[in-house]
């Protein structure tokens, strides 16, 4: 039996595996984002810098249900300057990390790159698809092709760095906005944000439970919706796909990967797995190319299609 | 299990101090002394609060009014419903078999009343000695007076026992008497004074900390100390992890998720 090798080259970065932390899940310091590494991950990802510091939604902004999580933490970060202080010396940390960057308007977008662009990132994301954040993604009109073009154009004037653009899933034609971040210079597509936005309601004090009300859904509930986009955007585009929703199995990342998907964004599976999903993805993806022929993760990504 | 606040109601409330009341719940999965849960006051907030009594069938959550929050779940009365999701993290460690000395420094003195409830309920086995020392700024503020008898006490003003610290107490202390084990939770300076202060005398030490608390189980990183997440690595860690966790006593993280010098 050969050795089977997890490694992937994402846009140039070269992974240990494909495992990656999506932004938003434990990415508000370099100690945890080293944490994350030790216990597996390919890549992490930081929780999303805006040009100011936000202090969010008040609490509860994280609450979980029978097949997923819902959140509206709504971008609480430090802010760009204190960002850039946070995450110096990024080597430490053990495996490459992604800025996540969010702004309302494009030059937000270029302030914010720009004020990390000391710091050793290895990509840039820009998540143009927060359904639950005023001012941000979907509700400030960001997840049409057009503005889509126009951040990821501002941006890729302003970065050599890849870019990643996250896509939400409640658009349908989730291709075309893809197709207009390609254009624009986008490096890869991160699909997909979170959905909805959802709301559960506690019935005995007749009151949402989230402070914002609703918020975006994660995990289980959002696996089948991230694989069709995924499919989707596998024959759509030419650039690489990090796919993200309810990955928390190996199988299930296989999945992902057989639809199209380079790399893997694990994020409310740190709740149901455990802080060491990441080791435990990969082992069980190590077990299942073993038992199944497959040497190499290339041979998988695609695999579903025609 | 399924992180959500379930609705209880509120069925008896006890004035410990003038500023602090413990309100009590019907609720009975198994909790740790040293676990916390987080109380949902609909369209408010919700926050932690350490469980500060666990008997058969009922909770406590010892509140110090200091904010919004707080002011709002003092003016509950009995019958009143709020929203409690949890228990959450890791609490303490019991050594039955040892003597244990538990420092408590304002309301810091709330988790550590369980642990010391516990052992007393496993007296019949129980072979060394519990030792309380309690911190408070006055007199009035002391926490537990009938429910544990014989603590060591202290005050800024010197109203009630010692005039000083927690951390002078424990100190000419741990010249007089061996402990294994010394638990706190106050003040995270306090902590770290306790913590260097066990070290110096080979004691082991516990401490539970304290930090601004989002999820609860484990994915914000809003609570993060070093890489260690309060919510459920903690909140209580012992010597050998806080050795390990730089920012204990020195840095805590505001809302915004800035790592800021600890006020």
């Amino acid at each position: 039996m050969s050795e089977i090798n997890l490694s992937v080259n994402l846009c140039g970065i070269q992974l240990s595996n494909p495992t990656i932390l999506a932004s938003g899940i434990l990415g508000t310091t370099k100690a945890l984002l080293k944490r994350v590494a030790e216990n597996g991950a390919g890549a992490v990802t930081i929780k999303s810098i805006s040009i100011e510091p936000r202090e969010g939604h008040k609490n509860p902004t994280v609450i979980t249900f029978e097949a997923g999580m819902l959140n509206a933490v709504g971008y609480s970060n430090p802010g760009v300057a204190a960002a850039a202080r946070e995450f110096t010396d990024l080597q430490d940390v053990g495996v490459p990390v992604i800025a996540s960057v969010i702004g309302t308007q494009k030059e937000d977008f270029v302030q914010v790159v720009e004020g990390l662009s000391a710091q050793k990132f290895s990509a840039i994301e820009i998540p143009l698809s927060c359904p639950h954040t005023p001012g941000f993604g979907l509700l400030a009109g960001q997840g049409t092709p057009q503005a889509t073009f126009d951040i990821t154009f501002a941006v890729r004037k302003v970065t050599k760095l890849p870019i990643f653009v996250k896509l939400s899933p409640n658009i349908p034609e989730i291709c075309t906005i893809a197709k207009a971040a390609e254009d624009a210079g986008a490096d890869a597509i991160t699909a997909v944000n979170s959905m909805g936005p959802g709301m559960i309601i506690n019935v005995e004090a007749q009151k949402p439970i989230l402070s914002f009300k609703v918020g975006g859904v994660t995990g289980d509930a959002l696996r089948p919706i991230a694989v069709r986009c995924v499919y989707d955007l596998y024959k759509a585009i030419k650039i690489p796909i990090i796919g993200v929703g309810g990955i928390s199995t190996g199988r299930h990342a296989i999945e992902m990967m057989m639809a199209g998907a380079s790399a893997l964004g694990v994020g409310t599976g740190v709740y149901s797995r455990g802080i060491d999903v990441f080791r435990k993805v990969c082992e069980e993806i190590r077990l299942w190319m073993q038992e199944n022929g497959f040497n190499s993760i290339k041979d998988i990504v695609g695999a579903a299609h025609d | 299990m399924i992180e959500q606040p379930v609705m209880v109601k509120i069925c008896d409330i006890l004035e410990e101090s003038p500023s602090v009341k413990t309100f009590f719940f019907k609720l009975n999965p198994s909790y740790e002394p040293g676990q916390f849960v987080m109380v949902w006051i609909p369209l408010l907030d919700e926050k932690p609060f350490t469980l500060s009594y666990i008997q058969e069938g009922l909770i406590g959550i010892s509140v110090l009014r200091r904010g919004a929050f707080t002011n709002a779940l003092h003016s509950k009365k009995a019958g009143d419903m709020i929203g409690i999701r949890g228990p959450y993290g890791r609490g303490f460690n019991l050594h039955t078999h040892s003597d244990i000395c538990a420092v408590g420094g304002g309301i810091g003195m709330a988790s550590l009343a369980t642990l010391v409830d516990r052992l007393n309920l496993v007296s019949e086995k129980r072979q060394g000695t519990t030792t309380i020392i309690q911190g408070a700024r006055t007199a009035a503020e002391i926490l537990y007076q009938k429910r544990f008898g014989n603590m060591k006490l202290c005050t800024d003003d010197g109203t009630a026992g010692f005039k000083g610290t927690t951390v002078d107490l424990l100190r000419d202390l741990l010249t007089k008497q061996h402990f294994q084990k010394v638990y706190a939770c106050g003040p995270e300076r306090m902590l770290y004074k306790v913590v260097r202060l066990c070290k110096e005398h080979g004691v082991e030490c516990e401490a539970s900390l304290e930090r601004y608390i989002k999820c609860g189980f484990g994915v914000c990183g809003q609570c993060d100390c070093s890489g260690q997440r309060v919510c459920i690595d903690g909140p209580v860690f012992n010597t050998e992890e806080l050795s390990r966790m730089d920012d204990f006593g020195r840095i805590t993280i505001t809302k915004t998720g800035e790592r800021v010098i600890h006020s």
